[in-house]
């Protein structure tokens, strides 16, 4: 891609005795649209607030254009941040909102006219000039927020949760809406969410972190497709994860069968730990399915039905446009391709069971799901 | 309207306490001795007037000095951890648990001309300072009566501020001293105004201090009120006529403050 911007270097942060960040490595593309993904408390919002300056690191380098930039102050370094809840001047209009930046900067005034007015073309804000902000719907704040970072062309944007406080259709529309903003103005965007679709939807990088770590670093489809641990395939999206014992190249066993698979490069009899996709899951006959199971619950979800079946005591998570009721007994075919195999790691074995399966486990997308904890610790300092 | 029966109480409280004193002074101020009605008592104004303008400048001057003393220390006082904070609110409650008439006096002791201050210049070697008995004075004992007023509302405003407008300013460029011009100082007004008012309204209508500290020498239009009512020249149908007058200027002022505060009159109005 293009060249390197940020670049953080063994950074760690603790909050007294807390380790908020563990050693974090990674670097940002000029021009780039990169996402922090993770639960709450995982560190995404304390990296952000070390880009943008607020929070100085317990260790290690922020790296700006080539210079370390980890004395600098906020309102030295060429970078805008989105805050969570706006954080929109009570006092200003949508205008001076905006032009805050530009009057701090002494940019002359019909420069200043001329460049908001640019703006509120870019977020469809035209004719809000003269309007309180309080006066705004959440979405329209969320406009004036972006708008008030991009007028002070920063070669980054950071952007922390900026949608998590709006409903799930507004949410939808400023994806989009933010992707072609970035596009529009070429610049980087870091962008914080635990809301994993949003990444995916999104982003050109995709950052997962989890515990204060990065598990995983790629593009939306590695991440999805190739996911590192038992962690990041549970965390994106929804995953069986078996353990599994990897033969020799392209040959795993689980269930005490042999599968075909695409991965190689593991140690013979390596254990590992093996995901399937439940959309990846075909469904047959009971007497043509490599593996045979009881379906035990049935969940309608609008395009697809979840499907609970228990192989052997194990329980997976099928989805599929058929519906199979409780008690029928199905067959299952995989395809070399639909076999996913991970190392072992300490998340092996905490995730991907379908056992205690109920409706809520996709409660991680609520966007509710605040990150109050994250917010507490950064007050600390 | 369904809860009216607990509101009962505090109607009568108002009606009691409030409406019918008010509407005493109103049938004072437009009758005369006989009872009669009257304007007489509003067109014999002119020492109100004469007495209107020094009471009004004191108030101003207390006020303006109040504010250059409060606003800096709650600004301070609201950085600071909260055992200072706690340490500093003692110390601007203590005096008003004193009494107020005691408080004077105190001063009034001190600023004397062979007073404790003197006596404390003189030991230095600085000539004595004519302090009691002036205008000087009596702005010095409505300061220290009324600053905490002023310090209370700006301290909990700049306390209340949140910091993600801070570091909102900061991302677009402030530095410390734009932060605080652009964002703290416009979002503490409403405390600014509540605790002008607070302190303009006592000491625009004080007669202790004036009193006590000003000997006869600075006459506000408290002390020409209190005249009317228990002093030489008894005639309390000018006094409710004057103090109506007052609350007249008082409520111009506070309309006034209002225009400053954008919509924020909760604070204001108390």
């Amino acid at each position: 891609m293009s060249k390197e911007l940020i670049r953080l270097r063994n950074i760690c942060m603790a909050f007294d005795d807390e380790q908020v960040l563990d050693n974090i490595n990674l670097y940002f593309n000029d021009s780039e649209f990169l996402t922090l993904l993770g639960p709450s408390g995982c560190g995404k919002t304390t990296t952000l607030r070390i880009i943008g300056g607020f929070t100085t690191p317990t260790s290690g380098d922020v790296i700006f254009d080539g210079v370390r930039i980890n004395d600098v102050p906020p309102h030295k370094r060429q970078i805008n941040t989105v805050f969570q809840k706006y954080a929109l001047f009570p006092h200003l209009d949508v205008f001076e909102n905006i032009a805050f930046g530009l009057r701090i900067a002494k940019v002359p005034e019909a420069e200043i006219r001329e460049r908001v007015t640019e703006m509120l073309g870019v977020v469809s804000l035209k004719g809000f000039e003269k309007r309180r902000v309080d006066q705004l719907s959440g979405g329209q704040q969320q406009r004036v927020a972006i708008a008030r970072a991009l007028v002070n062309r920063p070669k980054v944007l950071l952007l922390d949760e900026p949608l998590g406080a709006l409903d799930l259709r507004l949410r939808k529309d400023m994806q989009n809406e933010l992707k072609r903003i970035q596009q529009q103005m070429g610049i980087t965007f870091i962008y914080v969410t635990h809301d994993q679709e949003e990444a995916l939807t999104m982003s050109d990088t995709v950052v997962v972190m989890d515990k204060g770590r990065i598990q995983q670093i790629g593009t939306p489809e590695d991440i999805y497709n190739e996911p590192k641990n038992a962690f990041v395939a549970d965390f994106i999206g929804e995953s069986n994860i078996l353990d599994g014992i990897m033969h020799e190249d392209y040959v795993v066993e689980f269930f005490n069968r042999k599968f075909k698979c695409l991965d190689k490069g593991f140690a013979p009899m390596e254990p590992v730990d093996v995901v399937i996709r439940p959309e990846d899951i075909e469904i047959v006959p009971a007497d043509k399915g490599r593996l045979v199971g009881t379906v035990t619950s049935v969940t309608f979800k609008g395009v697809h039905y979840d499907t609970i079946v228990d192989f052997k005591g194990y329980k997976w998570l099928i989805q599929t446009t058929d519906y199979h009721e409780v008690g029928e007994v199905i067959g299952i075919i995989l395809n070399p391709d639909d076999i996913h195999i991970m190392k072992k790691s300490e998340y092996s074995g905490l995730f991907g069971d379908y056992s205690s399966y109920s409706a809520e486990y996709d409660e991680i997308n609520d966007p509710d799901f605040a990150e109050e904890d994250e917010e507490d610790a950064d007050d600390e300092d | 309207m369904k809860t009216k029966t607990p509101a009962i109480p505090y109607v009568v409280w108002m009606a009691v306490f409030v409406v019918v004193p008010l509407l005493l002074i109103v049938v004072y101020a437009f009758t005369n001795y006989d009872g009669k009605f009257t304007l007489e008592n509003f067109t014999n104004l002119d020492v109100f007037l004469q007495v209107c303008g020094n009471s009004l400048y004191l108030a101003a001057v207390a006020t303006a000095i109040c504010l250059l003393i409060a606003y800096p220390f709650a600004y301070f006082l609201a950085q600071t951890g909260p055992t200072t904070r706690k340490v500093a609110m003692l110390f601007i409650m203590l005096p008003m648990w004193m009494n107020f008439l005691l408080r004077t006096y105190a001063w009034m002791s001190i600023l004397e001309n062979h007073g404790f201050l003197n006596q404390l210049l003189a030991l230095v070697g600085i000539p004595p300072l004519h302090i009691i008995n002036t205008d000087a004075a009596v702005i010095l004992g409505m300061v220290y009566n009324f600053l905490p007023f002023m310090i209370l509302p700006i301290f909990s405003v700049i306390e209340k501020l949140d910091r993600r407008y801070i570091e909102a300013a900061q991302d677009l460029g402030a530095g410390k001293l734009q932060v605080f011009r652009r964002v703290i100082f416009p979002l503490s007004v409403p405390g600014v105004i509540s605790g002008i008012m607070m302190v303009f309204i006592p000491s625009i209508s004080t007669f202790a201090i004036s009193k006590l500290l000003g000997g006869g020498m600075s006459f506000l239009l408290g002390d020409l009120i209190e005249m009317q009512f228990l002093g030489s020249a008894y005639n309390p149908h000018l006094g409710s006529a004057i103090s109506l007058m007052m609350l007249l200027l008082v409520i111009i002022a506070m309309l006034i403050m209002n225009r400053f505060g954008d919509g924020e009159e909760g604070a204001v109005m108390m």
